[in-house]
């Protein structure tokens, strides 16, 4: 079982060994700018762990501590047990993939591979060996003797994790490797990378900004906004039960309602979260199921996007709401929803989520 | 690319060709007068010789004064690289207070006239420290020099490292490797060819240096320029002038080329 709370906790665990990671209190501020805020954290052997939000939220800040690029202006950073918030980045078991790839562009792809087992001053046959093996562990082997400026940027990319992963690194951490990446290609490093931190059984420490990609490899999300963990969770638990309005925002789609249109559906004034393609479409004469929740309202935009249509409401209360419907018929030989037709828009009473930390 | 018709092309070959003409005539007719038999140059050459050649070579005082030059030009080159190169990390790396003033004070040396900076030289030299007990002498003279070389080292690096992708020396210590091994395997690899470019500009710079070096050359001290400036006074040696001077056109030329070439390669990357 793993405790971890975004802010204010201040006891700590005593027992810390059984985390690969744990942070402690830990706070950075560049002069005045608070980058972290008093952050905790534990994460667990061989967990696949993504640190989510939008750029400045302080997530690269927080890798970069446990790199040993940035000290902590306070706090602890706890490594396997040890307390490492003192040592230099040579000094920690811990490899970065970064976002740029970060490959030495005098040095050969085999010498780039090498580089970290030559500074273990491991002999130089063992480290053409291992290196020869982790750069056909992904597949490049004909590009062993090229420099990394004739290499394509998804090959720069899986040399750059040959580097890291020939360590053997207790933990690895990912800054945004698939930034630069385009769709295609990252959706397929994206399976790559899972597989390879299942069969290694290392701990990845995954840096993003895309929620879609977050949510699509890890085993726990922590969604930073502002210097601070708004959630840690399950992919599920911090889509189904966002615990603010941000993190309902900030992954995926939501409709967030408040104030008197929550009285008026809910019976209460406090905010909740419905997903849009749990809100279903129908004739306006249509009857609410039991457990249901239901308000009559006027299509005011559609939009096809290939998979999904999407349909902006408004009620004659002004409460906005977005649905989503999938198309699983041709265009035309669904039921008819245009711009300017009354519906009722209903949601079963158990997907409405409420929205804790409202203030 | 920028499509040109053929009028304006003719005129713009003819610029250059007008451009070209005017910087290299007079370096021409030195080259050719090196070879010339009379003892004065003169137009046109009436017979070609070796004559001057083998005067200048057999000549002490030029001897010495190339040495002079060389030894003054090396040591400055050498302050030049590590000052320039330390002052251009400082630099590149961290903000502090003063930072822009830092800067300009360490390039203004090249924009100042030459005159000013001789005089401040043979001031500091005569009424301050020469009362005070220190004679540079010769050293003076290198120092001198080094602080207007210093600006070919460190512009050259400067721009360089501010190219650099920090996450390289990062890479390299989470790689494990330590902070003199990250230097030697990393970041010097990285600004080394610009490192070599600008100490070879350095050293060309002070090599023909005359007018610092007239105020702070230690007396019955010559310097190649400053040896070519008195002889100049005495026309009846202008041919031997003439050779030294073609030499040193030689010479030159190669610093600039292995500096282009440098830089070239670094492009490429």
């Amino acid at each position: 079982m793993t405790t971890s709370s975004a802010t204010g906790k201040r006891e700590v665990s005593q027992n810390t060994s059984g985390y690969a990671v744990s942070l402690k209190n830990l706070n950075k501020s560049f002069g005045n700018v608070i980058a972290v805020e008093n952050l905790n954290l534990d994460i667990p052997h061989g967990e696949f762990f993504s640190m989510l939000g939008p750029s400045g939220s302080g997530k690269t800040t927080v890798l970069r501590i446990i790199a040993g690029f940035e000290t902590a202006t306070d706090g602890q950073v706890i490594l396997e047990g040890s307390d490492v918030t003192e040592l230099a980045p040579f000094d920690r078991d811990v490899n970065t993939v970064f976002q740029d790839y970060a490959l030495f562009p005098h040095m050969t792809i085999q010498q780039n591979v090498e580089y970290g087992l030559r500074a273990r001053k491991i002999p130089k046959i063992e480290c053409a060996k291992l290196a020869s093996e982790a750069i056909e562990s992904v597949k490049l082997t004909h590009l062993a003797d090229r420099l990394p400026h004739q290499l394509s940027g998804g090959q720069r990319q899986r040399i750059a994790l040959a580097r890291a992963l020939v360590l053997r690194p207790k933990v690895l951490l990912l800054d945004e490797p698939l930034g630069a990446l385009d769709k295609q290609l990252r959706e397929e490093m994206q399976v790559e990378l899972k597989r390879i931190q299942r069969e290694a059984g290392i701990t990845f420490i995954f840096v993003t900004h895309d929620q879609e990609e977050a949510m699509r490899m890890s085993d726990r999300i922590a969604v930073f906004n502002a210097g601070k963990i708004e959630q840690i969770g399950a992919p599920r638990e911090v889509y189904e039960s966002p615990s603010s309005a941000f993190v309902a925002s900030f992954l995926g789609v939501s409709n967030l309602i408040s104030g008197a249109s929550a009285k008026s559906l809910f019976g209460s004034e406090e905010m909740f979260n419905i997903r849009p393609e749990r809100i279903k479409l129908s004739s306006e004469k249509s009857q609410l199921a039991s457990g249901e929740h239901g308000v009559i309202a006027m299509i005011t935009d559609v939009a096809y996007t290939g998979a999904n249509t999407l349909y902006v409401l408004e009620s004659e209360s002004g409460l906005r709401l977005i649905a989503t419907r999938l198309n699983e018929e041709l265009p035309g030989q669904d039921i008819r929803l245009e711009s300017g037709d009354r519906v009722l828009a209903s949601f079963r009473k158990e997907h409405v989520a409420k929205i804790p930390n409202h203030k | 690319m920028l499509r040109f018709s053929r009028g304006s092309r003719w005129s713009l070959m003819a610029i250059v060709s007008i451009v070209l003409i005017f910087m290299y005539a007079p370096l021409l007719v030195l080259i050719l007068n090196a070879f010339n038999e009379r003892q004065i140059s003169a137009w046109p050459i009436q017979e070609f010789s070796l004559k001057w050649w083998v005067v200048a070579y057999e000549s002490e005082e030029i001897r010495a004064a190339l040495l002079n030059s060389a030894i003054v030009a090396f040591g400055a080159m050498l302050i030049a690289m590590v000052l320039g190169s330390l002052v251009a990390f400082a630099l590149s790396k961290y903000e502090f207070f003063g930072k822009g003033t830092v800067n300009l004070l360490v390039v203004l040396p090249i924009a100042l006239p030459g005159v000013v900076t001789g005089v401040a030289f043979s001031n500091t030299y005569s009424n301050f420290l020469t009362p005070a007990g220190i004679q540079l002498g010769y050293f003076g003279m290198i120092v001198a020099h080094a602080t207007f070389c210093i600006v070919m080292v460190f512009n050259n690096v400067f721009a360089r490292l501010k190219r650099m992708n920090p996450s390289l020396q990062e890479a390299s210590m989470d790689l494990g490797e330590g902070l003199w091994g990250t230097f030697r395997l990393v970041t010097f690899p990285q600004f080394r060819t610009a490192f070599a470019a600008g100490a070879l500009l350095a050293f060309a710079l002070s090599f023909d240096e005359v007018v610092v070096t007239i105020f702070t050359a230690p007396p019955g001290v010559d310097t190649l320029p400053l040896w070519i400036l008195k002889e100049m006074a005495r026309p009846n040696q202008a041919s031997v002038v003439n050779v030294v001077a073609t030499v040193v056109i030689l010479l030159s030329l190669i610093p600039v080329y292995v500096s282009q070439r440098l830089s070239r390669t670094e492009n490429e990357k």
